[in-house]
């Protein structure tokens, strides 16, 4: 499989081609260059991914492949960063997810992006961000992916400042940006670590089988837990801030910012399962040390609560989105916590059920919110309020997004309900108290997108300014391409494909999972029919009957609020003010000082550069005439 | 009786030097201070004479006595005015120049007179003749000047450029 | 009898510091000039002396004699080539009004 390298090497090229050269070609010829680029690289990836799942397995298990891996630089001799392509089952996985979302995001792009300022660079940042995703799921080695996921981040800073002229714009890349780079901090301090006690960065030698990793690090403890458990949870960290775990998540609502294909390539699709994705890679790693998994668990349960509530009342249609996206990326990271072996039948389902999720809800999701990109690019506004009632004007939108939202409620044949199933089934299997908790976020999640749905195409018919009307081609194909997907995905014998340990899962519906989430799902969406299918004053009511709570989830329960406490009266008051009045004090003055004394002495002196030529022989003179009396009196 | 005449010319000469060279940079007179001068260098030259350095002598009469003192007096007719030629000398720089000749002298003059000097060899020197003069002074070998005196040639020539270079009308 | 040549030196030595006082005292540029030669000339002379006195065999005093009086000749000159424009400028060739390069 060596033309794998196409898949890498060619979106890099696009992007250079783009940015270079993007001003000097039509609007048109650069969304159709790009485009085409990654039509290329779509196939290839499909090639890729037919070739890789037809090779018969190796004693049951699906091998990985590495056509390319060559020695980057070299610490020490065992310790060395190699650049490579790994091709494993969810590498692979991931190639098809991210070629398939990028290039419906390009198509669309097409339309929705039509004559915008920057419509070149927009499709140079496509080709990076591509680029850069592509690199991330083939790593070889963590530093590889470490360096492709901080070149993520670049890309999805750049896009969502797209608009760098809109401050809001500006100020949300900033913060997705500083966020990111923030749990990238524990990331690399985790990489690290991790490289320090097993002398290797790449996956292969950490996986392998026979607690490698817990041999090498036995031992070591530090501040009661043992380093493997903080390091494998530093780890966490970086994917936690990438996936928008809480508290990490803050800016993904902001990055919302960017233009709408860019949140359903990056902020719903792929970049944000970077962090699931750095979990399932090290998946063997995190086995070993039970207490992070708990960990995540955790952290992704909260997270999934915490956004399925906050997603109920948001009335910005791509907030409610972004936060159904964390709590969705939040259902993979609890499917991977309560994973307690590596065999998908007992205990390791979590495994197989996260990357399911991830394939079926990428695609969901991009199409939620290519579909809420449609609507915007109806009505020109973000605000459910402005809309309602649009099922009239964009018939291809709604049956779409219609599809969409029946996926992600859970209900069956659409793609998310197995996925979905599958992670219930898993935390079922993990404890009762897992399983109810995600099956009431999983109901949640059905309601807030019921109100969303009928948010959008029922209720009110606000005024309009002019009528709203269906997008072009170029963007209802994207979305009916992904509605397909979505309605066929569930279909896909996913366990044949990807499990924890390699081997072939068959997946079977556990009846009584099945039948409980699908019922909490129903009974969600006749709510949301009841209070928004038709307008009525019934939403205002209870928000009445729960002011407290409405205003708290309204307001996000104030995470960023407290985020801002802790950065400007806690960090910035206490500790960097102390911090800039040294340095301008203390440092500056300092060398301040220097330059003082320096001008002062100079200012002194300047007299003897006086022009005259007289004076300086009498310098000279009397000057010679010193030394040599001292050369005297020290000599003689 | 030789050295003695030797000796009587010696301080004569030493005598008219030291009191020209003071007056050469006393006068107020351009004109005369350059006169002056023109002793000084004469002075000079018997010296050479009296050392047994007759080429020395001969150059320094030929080059100082004939060439640049001719110079000096000619710019000096050129640059100043009638009535002109005279200056006065301020009295802060004159306590600076008095200061430093002064220091200067009373410096040298202690180490001259508190240093002591190797054995006079005067006696086994002889005189040099234009025939080693003109070997050593176009000879490569070791201790002869051929270098040298190809670059003050070239010097030379330079200078010629850069004299009518800078002094030509524009 | 031979002369004690320290004699020769304290007559270089007087000749060099009234070229020294000359050189600071004057304003006129060709009065600076000529106590420089002044100083050139007891330079020569302490060089001829000590070659004639300590070391009669070997000859670097005299060149170095010879070849001063040159670059002393090449000097003069180039320095009254200079003073000659620079009277044909300012019309005068005081060293005090020479510092236009400071202003």
């Amino acid at each position: 499989m060596d033309y794998s390298i196409v898949i890498l090497a060619l979106p890099f090229l696009m992007f250079l081609t783009l940015a270079l050269a993007g001003n000097k070609m039509s609007q048109k010829f650069a969304g159709l260059l790009g485009t085409t680029g990654l039509l290329v690289i779509t196939i290839l990836s499909y090639m890729v991914t037919f070739q890789y799942f037809g090779m018969p397995r190796v004693e049951g298990v699906r091998e990985a492949l590495m056509p390319y891996n060559f020695e980057w630089l070299s610490f020490t001799d065992k310790l060395t960063i190699n650049l490579g392509i790994l091709l494993d089952p969810i590498s692979v996985m991931m190639l098809v997810v991210i070629t398939t979302v990028s290039l419906m995001v390009h198509i669309y792009s097409m339309g929705y992006m039509h004559g915008e300022k920057g419509f070149q660079r927009y499709y140079a940042f496509l080709s990076l961000f591509t680029f850069s995703m592509l690199g991330l799921v083939v790593a070889t080695n963590i530093f590889q992916m470490y360096i492709f996921w901080e070149l993520v981040g670049v890309s999805s800073y750049l896009l969502i400042g797209f608009y760098y002229t809109k401050p809001a714009a500006v100020s949300a890349s900033k913060k997705a940006f500083i966020v990111t780079r923030f749990a990238d901090l524990g990331f690399l301090i985790g990489i690290l670590l991790l490289s320090f006690y097993t002398e290797t960065f790449s996956f292969d030698q950490l996986t392998a089988e026979g607690g490698f990793f817990l041999t090498s690090t036995s031992g070591a403890t530090f501040m009661g837990c043992s380093v493997a458990s903080w390091a494998m949870a530093l780890i966490f960290m970086g994917g936690a801030g990438k996936s928008a775990m809480f508290p990490l998540h803050i800016w993904l609502p902001d990055a919302m910012e960017g233009p709408t294909p860019v949140s359903a390539l990056i902020h719903a699709a792929t970049m944000v399962v970077a962090g699931v994705y750095l979990v399932a890679r090290l998946f063997p790693v995190y086995l070993s040390v039970p207490d992070v998994l708990e960990l995540i668990t955790w952290v992704g349960a909260i997270t999934a609560l915490y956004a399925a509530i906050v997603a109920c009342v948001q009335s910005d249609i791509k907030r409610v989105l972004a936060f159904s996206t964390i709590s969705q990326i939040a259902f993979m990271m609890v499917a991977l916590g309560v994973c307690t072996s590596m065999i998908p039948g007992e205990g390791g389902l979590g495994y197989m059920a996260s990357m399911f999720h991830l394939f079926t809800h990428a695609m969901f999701k991009a199409l939620l919110f290519l579909g809420a990109g449609a609507v915007i690019h109806a009505v020109h506004s973000n605000e459910m309020s402005d809309m309602g009632g649009l099922r009239k004007y964009l018939p291809i939108t709604h049956i779409t997004f219609l599809i969409a939202c029946l996926a992600i409620a859970g209900i069956p044949p659409f793609s998310g309900f197995f996925s979905k199933d599958e992670i219930l089934a898993a935390a079922f299997n993990k404890s009762t108290f897992w399983g109810v908790w995600m099956t009431v976020v999983a109901a949640i999640t059905a309601f807030y997108m019921f109100r969303l749905y009928f948010g959008i195409f029922w209720g009110k018919e606000a005024k309009h300014e002019h009528t709203p009307h269906e997008s072009p081609a170029t963007m209802t194909v994207p979305l009916i391409i992904l509605a397909v997907v979505t309605c066929v995905a569930g279909f896909i014998p996913f366990g044949e494909f990807v499990t924890s340990n390699g081997t072939a899962y068959h997946i079977h519906i556990d009846p009584v999972v099945a039948t409980t989430s699908v019922v909490c799902a129903v009974v969600a969406i006749l709510l949301a029919t009841w209070l928004f299918a038709k307008p009525n004053t019934k939403p205002e009511k209870m928000q009445a009957a729960l002011p407290k709570l409405h205003k708290w989830a309204y307001n996000r329960f104030y995470m960023d609020n407290v985020y801002q406490y802790i950065t400007h009266k806690i960090i910035f008051a206490r500790i960097s003010k102390p911090i800039a009045w040294f340095d301008r004090h203390i440092i500056d003055a300092t060398m301040d000082m220097f330059a003082t004394v320096t001008n002062v002495a100079a200012d002194k002196i300047k007299g003897f550069q006086s022009g005259k030529l007289q004076s300086y022989v009498w310098v000279y003179i009397v000057g010679a005439m010193v030394i040599a009396v001292a050369a005297m009196l020290i000599f003689i | 009786m030789e050295n003695i005449g030797n000796e009587v010319i010696f301080y004569i000469i030493a005598a008219v030097m030291l009191i020209f060279s003071v007056m050469t940079v006393t006068t107020k007179h351009l004109l005369r201070s350059a006169t002056y001068l023109l002793f000084v260098l004469f002075g000079t030259a018997a010296l050479y004479f009296q050392l047994d350095y007759h080429f020395l002598g001969a150059v320094q009469v030929a080059v100082y006595a004939g060439g640049i003192v001719v110079l000096f007096v000619f710019s000096i007719l050129l640059t100043q005015g009638l009535g002109q030629n005279k200056e006065k000398i301020k009295s802060s720089k004159l306590v600076l120049a008095l200061s430093a000749a002064i220091l200067g002298a009373v410096v040298c003059g202690y180490s001259l007179f508190t240093h002591i000097f190797p054995a006079s060899r005067y006696a086994m020197g002889e005189e040099i003749t234009m025939k080693t003069v003109g070997q050593v002074l176009l000879g490569s070998e070791r201790y002869q000047y051929v270098l040298p005196f190809e670059l003050i040639s070239v010097l030379l020539l330079a200078c010629i450029i850069g004299g009518i270079m800078i002094a030509r009308k524009r | 009898m031979e002369i004690p040549f320290i004699y020769y030196l304290i007559v270089s030595g007087v000749m060099f510091f009234a070229g020294v006082y000359g050189f600071i005292a004057r304003r006129n540029m060709l009065a600076i000039l000529i106590s420089l030669e002044l100083m050139l000339n007891a330079v020569d002379i302490n060089f001829a002396v000590f070659n004639r006195y300590l070391y009669p065999g070997a000859m670097e005093g005299f060149f170095f004699t010879l070849f001063a009086i040159a670059i002393a000749a090449a000097e003069t000159a180039i320095a009254i080539a200079i003073i000659i424009n620079i009277y044909r400028n300012i019309k005068n060739i005081k060293s005090d009004n020479l510092d236009k390069m400071k202003n």
